[in-house]
């Protein structure tokens, strides 16, 4: 399963700005509220929590070591 | 749920007492829990009580009046925060916003001055908390006077890697520039020329860190 961006529901006012930036089609609008698509083409831009005028978008990052 | 005396045991706040002591302690306690993005304190408010994180993680931080905001610090479970004013008697001096779901232990002042009053080597113990809190406050004033960004990226990497004490919370490129005290443009810059030195990579939600000494090399380089 693909690790996708999260989304707090509450936080979209459905501007769509995200979807305007994403790369890979990866959200869409569903009743005025952002929805994401898994899909392996994410690269982790996140392009679509930057532009988020609200927060609503979250792209953390897991930070490990390679130990080989 | 009723406040674990195990998990008390494990508070450096509490260390050093028997199982009877951290048993009367319970009852001074109450539990609270708030979802990811919940406001646990609000700064410049008056303080009601101070917090130990028994599950999840707690972003403490300050907001500028153009809404920058400076993470002070990310308290993980058997840490505290909101100490400070519980002893001071002033308002909170920062906010704190749960990063995830999380379970918090609180205490009263009242509840700790009893405490206190019954338990002195809690007393030493609180001594050495907030000596730690202040060293850390030191080395952040330090990061924000002195190193260059790139260098305060790398720091922040290197502590925020899983280690034996256990999971480190995520860090979205937002929170990287809050602790980093710039802009989140800036991290994503700082990223890349890591990346360019061959210090880590980028693996899509992941940020290994492929040369460790390399890493540390640069915290080095730009200070």
């Amino acid at each position: 399963m693909a690790e996708m961006p999260a989304i707090e529901r509450e936080k979209c006012n459905g501007c769509g700005l995200c979807i305007s930036v994403c790369h890979c089609s990866a959200l869409v609008l569903v009743d005025d509220v952002i929805t994401v698509i898994e899909t392996e083409e994410c690269s982790w831009c996140t392009q679509c929590e930057a532009v988020c005028p609200t927060g609503a978008i979250s792209c953390p990052f897991e930070i490990v070591v390679d130990e080989r | 749920m009723a406040v674990q005396v195990e998990f008390l045991k494990s508070i450096p706040y509490f260390s050093g007492l028997s199982p009877a002591e951290l048993d009367s302690i319970t009852e001074l306690m109450f539990e609270k829990t708030a979802e990811k993005g919940d406001i646990i304190l609000l700064e410049g408010e008056s303080a009601e009580a101070l917090y130990f994180v028994v599950s999840g993680a707690v972003k403490v931080f300050k907001t500028s009046a153009e809404g920058k905001e400076q993470i002070l610090n990310i308290v993980r479970p058997g840490e505290s925060f909101n100490d400070v004013p519980i002893f001071d008697g002033g308002a909170n001096p920062a906010s704190a916003q749960a990063m995830g779901p999380v379970v918090l232990y609180g205490i009263k002042k009242s509840g700790l001055e009893v405490i206190l009053g019954d338990h002195p080597q809690v007393a030493s113990n609180v001594i050495r908390v907030l000596s730690q809190r202040v060293r850390h406050l030191v080395s952040l004033v330090e990061d924000l006077s002195f190193r260059h960004v790139t260098g305060r990226v790398a720091k922040i990497l290197l502590e925020h890697t899983d280690d034996e004490t256990g999971p480190r919370p995520r860090l979205t490129q937002q929170e990287m520039a809050a602790m980093a005290g710039t802009a989140r443009e800036v991290v994503g810059r700082s990223l890349k020329a890591l990346e360019e030195e061959g210090a880590i990579r980028l693996d899509r939600h992941r940020i290994v860190i492929s040369d460790k000494q390399a890493l540390r090399d640069m915290v080095e380089a730009f200070s």
